[in-house]
């Protein structure tokens, strides 16, 4: 596609459209953390830490509820698992002039979006690309989260009771489609979904913390579906 | 103070999986099982976080379920991200609205 070595400028022209999803995702993040009890510099700081949604999620309800901290590290490892295979697949495109250091800044921003667009490009990729590509959807992802937050703590209780949805939306938008395309997907969603169930109103399963129960519906359910319907290769 | 370590832990466990791999692994992964494994990880993960906590992430159960059928019925259709969620946050503002 792209001939000439693509530069800074190209990565932050092509990391636009992420930012600016990034910005609602983000947006309804800070609403639904302050809405949870956090301060609003905690809330916007876990954004600029993390630069995960779904981890950032699960993360703040791991925090209000009060876990062990292994629970925190164990439900995040599981979550965040998918990004060590995007790092892994990312790792074979750097061009040579990558440093180590370089690598582990870059490693900070691997996300789902960035991997994405950063995968379909037909060259190697050069380190003032990636920073590009990071640098506005780390900002949008920031200041959305900040918007959210101090937006959050003034809207009525039947606003949030609505927004408080649009994670759970944004997650069936990701997941539904796929699983429309592939039994196995389908096979997997539906399993680890009965399993949480099953956590949830079964006597004695449901002492269980959510976190704990997650990491069990995931690992079961994606191990069976790796035995029963192994992934091709892809080449 | 409490909130920080959870969210040193947090922000370094994330960080973690994201730079092994990077600086650790320069040969790609062989085991069929773990790459199959890996990529179920983000439905199975995503499937359990939202049902059932999805049922009770709204005012009343009643508009729950009308959001999620609306984000269902959109995600279907392939809609964006952005869409499904917005779409299911303003028919849980109306059903609640009509309840209320």
């Amino acid at each position: 596609m792209d001939s000439i070595q693509p530069g800074y400028k190209d990565g932050i022209k092509d990391g636009i459209p992420i930012a600016l999803g990034y910005l609602s995702v983000s947006f309804t993040f800070g609403i639904m953390a302050v809405n949870a009890g956090l301060p609003v510099w905690l809330t916007v700081l876990i954004s600029m830490t993390n630069l995960t949604s779904a981890g950032q999620f699960s993360g703040v309800g791991t925090i209000i509820s009060g876990a062990p901290y292994i629970e925190m590290a164990l439900t995040q490892l599981v979550i965040n698992l998918r990004y060590s295979l995007m790092s892994l697949s990312l790792s074979q495109k750097l061009d040579k002039s990558f440093t180590n250091r370089q690598r582990l800044i870059l490693s900070f921003g691997v996300t789902d979006e960035i991997f994405a667009v950063a995968s379909q490009k037909s060259n190697e990729i050069n380190i003032k690309y990636m920073y590009g590509l990071i640098t506005l959807p780390y900002w949008g992802w920031a200041i959305g989260t900040l918007i959210g937050a101090v937006a959050g703590s003034i809207l009525p209780e039947s606003l949030s009771s609505a927004l408080n949805i649009a994670i759970y939306g944004m997650f069936i938008a990701i997941i539904v489609p796929p699983a429309r395309k592939s039994r196995p997907v389908l096979g997997v969603i539906l399993l680890s979904v009965a399993i949480s169930f099953l956590f949830k109103y079964m006597p004695y399963l449901n002492n269980l913390s959510g976190g704990l129960a997650i990491i069990i519906c995931a690992i079961v359910a994606s191990s069976l579906g790796a035995i029963l319907s192994p992934v091709k290769e892809e080449t | 103070m409490k909130h920080l370590i959870y969210i040193i832990i947090m922000a370094g466990v994330t960080y973690l999986t994201r730079m092994l791999p990077m600086v650790i692994f320069k040969k790609k992964i062989e085991s069929t099982f773990i790459k199959s494994f890996l990529y179920y990880i983000p439905y199975a993960v995503l499937g359990a976080m939202t049902f059932p906590a999805i049922l009770s992430s709204t005012s009343s159960v009643y508009s729950a379920i009308a959001g999620a059928a609306v984000a269902i019925i959109l995600a279907l259709k392939e809609k964006s991200l952005i869409t499904v969620a917005i779409s299911a946050s303003l028919t849980v503002y109306i059903v609640e609205l009509i309840l209320f």
